[in-house]
């Protein structure tokens, strides 16, 4: 569903040496694939996810999203990104949209589904995570649990084929954690393909197929959540572990 | 200076004041804002754009503006506006040419920095989604950015009527033209300077009272 080949990006800050974070990144991940990124901060894994959906533009190495290779300059990249959700550590709703707004603006504007399909999603949507008696208010008046919820909801109403996450609960209460991740839980039982990058260990271990362990700028170590979190083999994952369980 | 006498101008010269003056000030500033605000929305649209020869009039045409004195502009405007003009123009036409090119470029980077204001993650979680950079521009980032910019056309609203003085040496009818004609008729100087300053001061309140009152409104709604 997503290969990545020989990924490379480095952000250029005036004045300074240019940051080199993705140093060769060669990975692929399958369809109905859960795939968790673990790694300390710093490490690329959210440069990494964001270069899925081109969000971050590599300046060397190929990105295929379904047979299309999306760091090609010829494809017009909005359709693809219409297959991808994405979900932010920080929300990143519409303050100025209602709760419905904010998720039938995207199926609308580009034109996948009327306003009144549309609407009958978001509303089938909303149910499905607890939010319709909050349709028709603003962000402001939702908790950071409800926020994120709808924020996993409008990507959803696109009906993508693969989810990014970038640390979805890492903003939250701790006592919101847990609804959001049990949305996300729901959502890759029902086989949606999804990456995300997370640093609560105990939910990785339960609904990843495989975790991938992010260190200065590569993918330090790869396998199944066992392999990784109980037999790790790089030095840099055991001792990453050591700091994080328990 | 005697009370007196401010009290005797005041009930002669009130018509010059506060119906020619004040009307001609307020006038100037409306059609300065507004001018301006279409001229700001296209300078600042030049200087976002992704066309760099548009971004570099757009920026060398603001730089120059805020490089120069407000004064000289306004001279430059008096005399030049008429001559590149086929019909006549009024000296306060000629003027607020002048006032309104001065005030789009202000504002031109004041709409950005309210562009700019909104978070950067709305931008992105918009194209995430698959919506192009305009539809993302005009359906999420500028509804947010009106209301960081509403509030910054009130107080340019509120600076130019302070501002258009400046004209008043080509006698455009202004609050400080009214004082060059009172005082040419009185020689009491400082009696017309005091009532006009109490003008400038009475007006820069009223609207600054409403201008806070409609922000505050804005935040409300937030
Ligand atoms: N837009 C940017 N400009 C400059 N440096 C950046 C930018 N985004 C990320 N970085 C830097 O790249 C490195 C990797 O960041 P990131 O991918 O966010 O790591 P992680 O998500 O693993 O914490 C960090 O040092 C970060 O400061
Ligand atoms: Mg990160």
């Amino acid at each position: 569903m997503i290969r990545t080949e020989n990924v490379h990006k480095s952000f250029k800050v005036e004045g300074r040496e240019p940051l080199h974070v993705l140093k060769g990144i060669n990975e692929h991940i399958t369809k109905g694939e859960v795939v968790s990124i673990i790694g300390p901060s710093g490490g690329g894994k959210s440069t990494f996810l964001r270069c899925l959906n081109m969000l971050e533009v590599p300046e060397e190495g190929h990105i295929w999203f379904e047979g299309v290779d999306i760091t090609s300059s010829d494809i017009d990249i909005n359709i693809h990104r219409q297959k991808m959700g994405m979900v932010f550590q920080h929300f990143n709703v519409f303050p100025n949209m209602t709760v419905m707004q904010n998720i039938t603006l995207a199926p609308v504007q580009t034109k996948k589904k009327t306003q009144a399909e549309a609407d009958e999603i978001a509303i089938a949507l909303l149910n499905r995570v607890g939010l319709i008696e909050k349709k028709n208010e603003h962000p402001s008046r939702l908790s950071g649990g409800q926020k994120q919820r709808l924020a996993i909801v409008r990507a959803l109403a696109m009906e993508p084929d693969v989810m990014l996450f970038d640390e979805p609960t890492s903003a939250l209460d701790p006592e919101m954690v847990g609804e959001v991740l049990d949305v996300i839980k729901d959502l890759v039982k029902s086989g949606m393909t999804s990456v995300i990058v997370t640093h609560e260990m105990g939910f990785a271990r339960e609904v990843s197929d495989r975790i991938l362990f992010m260190d200065d700028g590569i993918i330090a170590e790869s396998g199944t959540p066992d392999q990784v979190m109980r037999n790790p083999q790089n030095p840099r994952t055991k001792d990453f572990l050591s700091k994080v369980l328990y | 200076m005697s009370f007196s006498n401010v009290v005797r101008i005041f009930t002669k010269y009130w018509k010059v004041f506060l119906i020619t003056g004040v009307s001609h000030t307020l006038l100037l500033s409306l059609i300065t804002v507004v001018f301006g605000a279409l001229l700001g929305l296209i300078l600042c649209y030049m200087r976002m754009s992704f066309h760099k020869p548009l971004r570099a009039v757009s920026s060398f045409i603001v730089d120059l503006i805020r490089g120069t004195p407000m004064l000289l502009q306004v001279y430059v405007g008096y005399f030049l506006v008429p001559k590149l003009l086929p019909f006549k123009v009024s000296e306060f036409m000629a003027v607020s040419v002048a006032f309104s090119i001065n005030s789009g470029c202000y504002l031109s980077e004041a709409f950005r920095s309210g562009i700019q204001a909104v978070d950067k993650g709305q931008m992105e979680a918009a194209r995430s989604l698959g919506l192009t950079y305009s539809q993302a521009m005009k359906k999420v980032i500028l509804p947010q950015a009106l209301k960081n910019i509403l509030p910054e056309l009130g107080n340019e609203f509120v600076t130019i009527t302070k501002d258009t003085s400046l004209a008043s040496t080509f006698f455009i009818g202004d609050i400080m033209t009214s004082y060059l004609i009172v005082r040419g008729n009185t020689f009491l100087t400082f009696e017309c300077l005091f009532i006009v300053a109490v003008i400038y001061y009475v007006i820069n309140k009223i609207l600054t009272f409403f201008l806070n009152r409609f922000e505050r409104r804005l935040r409300v709604s937030d």
